[in-house]
């Protein structure tokens, strides 16, 4: 077997294998903990199709911001001292029946479905076509996302603001 | 050899349990561990479509976006959990029915 095919195999493994923890963990900081693991999972996953980039993102925002602030979030939810942060679960047949199903129709499709691809492209540094591509034809989707984060910042901090101070 | 579909299942696995998180978890928080894990499947569906489809890097700059979207949408509902925790002292989703008529 290839050294990349160990490398995909390794990092589904962790991937998926964390993403379960996150799902049935009984524990909230578990399942935190694992969402750590499986954002480096995809991040590696990236690394082998070929996107430095992105990788480095991803690591960047998901795990050094939106990790933190969910974990800010199950933290400000719970009073300290209640030290087992249980999460229940609802809909113990119906939830999994769902995503179970989903989860083989997808397969099916990606399974059988011939794919018109091409030769995989050799890995190339991506950072600057990006750079080019975001500064070129899809500058004013660039900008509408950076108005989209000045809203959502400020829409954030109107929103936990106490009534009592407006 | 790993190849197009490869990717495909293992974001198939990745969307289905986050599913599963979003559907059976009270905790509103946890639901939105699912929903970051939905968002990443398909990132990696975008990327994995990028680097063997026939295109460009348009796939990439795509998930970039989503990057965005999901650190401004986690934001967001962040703090309506916490108001929500703060005027119901839950953070259960099924507890908050206050729009409920």
């Amino acid at each position: 077997m290839p050294i990349g095919a160990v490398v995909f195999w390794i990092l589904a493994l962790v991937t998926v294998g964390s993403a379960a923890v996150v799902v049935l963990a009984r524990s909230l900081i578990y399942s935190a903990f694992a969402l750590l693991f499986t954002f480096f999972g995809v991040a590696g996953l990236y690394v082998l199709l070929g996107a430095d980039f992105l990788a480095a993102t991803q690591l960047l925002i998901y795990v050094g911001g939106i990790l933190v602030l969910l974990l800010f979030g199950v933290m400000l939810t719970h009073k300290i001292y209640d030290l087992d942060l249980r999460s229940e679960i609802t809909q113990p047949w119906a939830g999994p029946l769902v995503a179970g199903g989903i989860f083989v129709i997808l397969t099916a499709i990606a399974v059988q479905t011939e794919w018109a691809t091409g030769a995989p492209r050799p890995p190339a540094p991506t950072t600057r076509t990006i750079g080019e591509m975001f500064m070129g034809p899809f500058l004013l989707p660039f900008e509408a996302a950076s108005i989209l984060l000045l809203v959502a910042l400020m829409g954030a901090a109107m929103i936990v603001r106490r009534k009592k101070d407006a | 050899m790993i190849t197009l579909p490869h990717y495909l299942v293992v974001s198939a696995a990745l969307f289905s349990l986050g599913m599963l998180g979003i559907l059976t978890r009270r905790n509103a928080v946890n639901v939105l561990m699912g929903v970051e894990l939905v968002l990443n499947s398909a990132n990696l569906n975008l990327v994995a479509f990028s680097r063997f489809g026939p295109g460009n890097l348009g796939g990439q700059l795509f998930a970039v976006f989503v990057i965005v979207i999901a650190a401004a949408e986690v934001a967001v509902a962040l703090a309506i959990v916490l108001t929500l925790y703060r005027l119901r002292r839950t953070p259960n989703l099924d507890e908050a029915d206050i729009l409920k008529g």
